[in-house]
């Protein structure tokens, strides 16, 4: 299927070719596949289309004024030269976008729109919001060719209804990004991880909840098992990380005080900048699990009831697990069965939570729901939203559930 | 002055069986029909503008909620959700065929969490109410719209309400995590929950800031945040204000992202301490109030270095705040600032745009020259770290001229912040006060995208109508 969607893949020079081609995809009502440059296909549901519209071409950075927090780039623009550029004023993008390339075995680099389209948080994201809380503007193009654009690039703006919210996370399934401002900040002076050893699963996550409600500003909060610890450089056997940026000063002082806070959990060790750099980009991107076999589900609960579901999935398949997010985010790792993603599913609706279903091969992932189903008055609107941008239902098919 | 969708005459012909279908589902009180008992409902915080509905429904619980807009959807009657009526929009505004659905008794704490930091309340608490109900545990609830000792949340996450702090704690859309809401037809719905990012499409959202035009808001479910070791605030007073404005730009570049960073031109800082006493130097063109948290020591380094910024931007005076009743003191002249005009003006409207900050001094100065070119005041007061410009134009509501006058210099400002990239409200929202400027920043095919969107939630356009929208039928 991937060689022949290349060859017949889209891939125009600007927006307007974008338009264009949504345009006539509309009028012959021929389902596109909407991508960047396709890193993340591997995940969520496969998409029967005919053609590939890339944005990839559209490429570069349109606006980036440090002073004002404020970046605008077209949508094919690649993630590491965003990174890049803001690096170099001393500023950050504050979702510490994931890289899930090696997760994914994916080489294809990701773009700023697929970053986007899917939603896209690290370890940051308990902290400082996720990329939907940081997407001031979006241009896109809907499913018969319009070119909409919503929010701009003002930090604050409730004019008219926040597509962006709606349009971040929705995978191209109701308008193809074209262009996307966010608000960035500075890069602090100094990082340092407060590291907890051999902890147990609720233990940690109590200790991470101490750290998150303490006045230090905790920017992550993550617990790796001791299955999967050795993974994150600088660990070996079960640990609690609890990460502190700000400037130099404070990150000394906030250790100090952090340190006592939490020693009724144990010993607190303190890992350097560079340390700390090195551990929350394995977190981010989902290291612990790269080299596990099958299938990777993201659970988000509320962190409290991290800890249960990885002992109920242990209990099932011998899950591999990591808990991000304060222990909310439950990243697992397990046979690529149905068996083992409805012992997922029901351990997310147990506690009240959410799935995704992120990695698996093409055949279970099309048979499944990789997302839950909405309720049935949620899913009536959701079809009549969805239709409101994609009448045709041409954009991404069935990327989210079945038939949509 | 403003036009609403005429009114259903059938809704009015029918109007005792309507509130008689409402009597059946509510208790005794919780049904206002009668002409006198309705008036505090005619207006809000926008109160130019005034309109008796047809009756009002106190629910208590999200199923009466429920219950009412499935009968009223029924009977094809209108609705106009309301909380406290403090919007300055004009969100509330009823209309003569509509029911206005008030909030104010949905006034209960469900759930407090401080391990997993959240709350979960009745769309009618108070904003102020759910920082009360968590800070004994040291914790708090972030956007503060200055209305906080009354608005309720329900209304915070319709309007998607801002604040003095929203640089560093962001406005009311992100530090949200669920909210329980009735569809027009009265089913109820669970959006988000106690966890983060829900798979699939981002409603929670879509709903915050969709001013009550998609569905009736409940429930929610907050972030809660553990209160700063403690915070201080300085002034320091410039003699222009492009001179203030380079001084922001200089401060963000820093490094430096203070929890708030407020703007006074010299019209607000005169009016503010004639009204507060607050010590605000008068011989200056605008002024800075910067407030930054943490430990006693970081916030010393922190005014450390903001002193220095400023010092490099030749300040007429630099005051640091070295406790806590001098921090008040500084904001005390700010947090008066709408009494403030109101002293010196008999009506003002408090106008909402936004800016791109590097623009900030070719703006006040355009506002300037409207100002004097139409003869009226106006004081402006400034978010200055994220863009959002309060300009309080100054008129007399008992002079229909000065009134027509305020209300075009008003659209002139929102035109010209769109003109230099901005927006037409950063906080207030659209309500029925910005609603025919949407074209000024929307083309009619975006407007449409949006329009059949609040079809898709409503398709009858039963929910807040005649606001957000300009007056034009909606596309099929």
């Amino acid at each position: 299927m991937s060689a022949r969607l290349l060859a017949d893949a889209l891939a125009p020079a600007d927006e307007a070719g974008v338009a264009a081609s949504v345009r006539a995809a509309f009028e012959a009502g021929e389902p596109l596949l909407v991508q960047g440059n396709g890193s993340k296909r591997a995940m969520l549901r496969p998409v029967q289309a005919a053609r590939a519209l890339s944005a990839g071409a559209l490429s570069g950075i349109t606006l980036y004024s440090p002073q004002e927090l404020v970046l605008s780039a077209r949508a094919g623009t690649m993630v590491a030269d965003l990174n890049a550029a803001v690096a170099a004023q001393g500023q950050q993008i504050t979702a510490e976008i994931p890289d899930f390339s090696a997760l994914l075995g994916s080489t294809a680099a990701p773009t700023l729109g697929g970053a986007v389209a899917a939603n896209l948080s690290g370890p940051r994201r308990v902290a400082w919001g996720a990329m939907r809380d940081h997407v001031l503007g979006v241009r896109a193009v809907n499913g018969t060719g319009d070119i909409i654009r919503s929010g701009g690039r003002v930090l604050k703006n409730v004019t008219g209804l926040d597509l962006c919210k709606l349009l971040t996370g929705s995978h191209g399934t109701l308008a193809v990004l074209t262009e996307v401002t966010l608000k960035v900040l500075p890069v602090p002076e100094r990082r340092a991880t407060l590291v907890l050893r051999g902890l147990d699963p609720v233990q940690g996550v109590a200790a991470l909840a101490a750290a998150l409600g303490s006045p230090y500003g905790v920017s992550a909060a993550a617990y790796l098992p001791a299955s999967v610890s050795h993974r994150v450089p600088g660990l070996n056997g079960a640990a609690a990380l609890v990460r502190l940026e700000d400037f130099a000063s404070f990150v000394a002082y906030r250790s100090e005080r952090l340190r006592a806070d939490l020693s009724a959990f144990g010993q607190v060790e303190v890992l350097d900048d560079a340390a700390t750099l090195a551990a929350w980009a394995a977190v981010r991107d989902a290291a612990p699990l790269v080299d596990e076999p099958g299938a990777i589900w993201r659970v988000s609960v509320r962190p409290s009831a991290g800890p249960r579901i990885a002992a109920v999935l242990e209990r099932m398949f011998d899950a591999r697990w990591f808990l991000d997010w304060g222990g909310g985010l439950v990243w697992i790792a397990g046979p690529a069965t149905a068996a083992a993603h409805d012992a997922v599913c029901a351990a997310a609706r147990e506690a009240g939570g959410t799935w995704t279903l992120l990695r698996a091969p093409e055949a279970l992932r099309a048979a499944v729901a990789v997302i839950p189903p909405e309720p049935a008055p949620l899913a009536a609107i959701a079809r009549r939203v969805k239709a409101a941008f994609d009448p045709k239902g041409i954009l991404n098919p069935g990327r989210l559930r079945a038939g949509e | 002055m403003i036009t609403q969708l005429p009114p259903r005459q059938d809704v009015l012909a029918r109007r005792d069986a309507i509130v008689a279908g409402l009597r059946r589902l509510l208790p005794p009180d919780g049904v206002i029909a009668e002409k006198l008992l309705l008036k505090p409902y005619e207006t809000d915080g926008l109160t130019a503008y005034r309109q008796v509905p047809l009756a009002v429904v106190l629910p208590e619980t999200t199923a009466q909620v429920a219950a009412i807009m499935a009968f009223l959807h029924r009977e094809g009657v209108r609705v106009v959700p309301r909380g406290a009526g403090t919007s300055l929009s004009g969100g509330a505004l009823p209309m003569q065929d509509a029911v206005v659905l008030g909030l104010m008794r949905m006034n209960r704490i469900l759930e407090i969490d401080t391990a997993d930091r959240l709350a979960v309340v009745q769309a009618g608490v108070t904003n102020i109410g759910i920082t009360q109900a968590v800070q004994a545990e040291g914790f708090f609830y972030a956007p503060d719209p200055s209305s906080q000792l009354a608005c309720m949340i329900g209304g915070n996450v319709n309007m998607n309400a801002g604040g003095a702090h929203c640089l560093r704690y962001g406005v009311t859309a992100n530090n949200l995590l669920g909210l329980k809401i009735v569809t027009v037809d009265g089913q109820v719905i669970e959006l988000g929950g106690a966890h983060l990012d829900a798979a699939g499409y981002d409603w929670l959202g879509l709903l915050t800031g969709s001013e009550g035009q998609l569905a009736i808001v409940t429930e929610v479910t907050v972030r809660i945040l553990r209160s700063p070791e403690g915070a201080r605030a300085m002034l320091a007073a410039f003699r222009a204000n492009e001179v203030a404005g380079a001084c922001v730009a200089s401060i963000i570049a820093s490094g430096i992202i203070p929890v708030a960073l407020e703007f006074m031109d010299r019209p607000a800082i005169h009016a503010c301490e004639a009204f507060a006493h607050a010590g605000y130097p008068l011989d200056a063109e605008a002024m800075l109030i910067i407030e930054v948290e943490g430990s006693p020591a970081e916030q010393d380094e922190l005014l450390g270095r903001l002193r220095d910024i400023c010092a490099r931007h030749d300040p007429i005076s630099v005051k640091v705040s070295s406790s806590v009743a001098e921090s008040a003191a500084i904001w005390k002249g700010r947090k008066g600032a709408f009494g403030a005009v109101g002293r010196i003006s008999p009506d003002y409207l408090c106008m909402d745009g936004v800016i791109p900050t590097s623009r900030l001094a070719e703006v006040l100065r355009r506002i300037g020259e409207m100002s004097a070119e139409r003869g009226l005041q106006v004081a402006n007061i400034f978010h200055a770290g994220d863009g959002n410009l309060h300009p309080l134009i100054m008129f007399d509501a008992n002079d229909p001229d000065s009134f027509a006058r305020a209300e075009r210099f008003g659209a002139d400002v929102l035109t010209l912040c769109v003109e230099v990239g901005g927006c037409l409200t950063g906080e207030h929202g659209v309500g029925v006060e910005k609603r025919d400027l949407m074209g000024v920043q929307f083309t009619a095919t975006e407007l449409d995208q949006q329009r059949r969107i609040k079809s898709a939630f409503d398709p009858g356009w039963l929910l807040n109508p005649s606001k957000v929208f300009p007056l034009q039928p909606a596309p099929a």
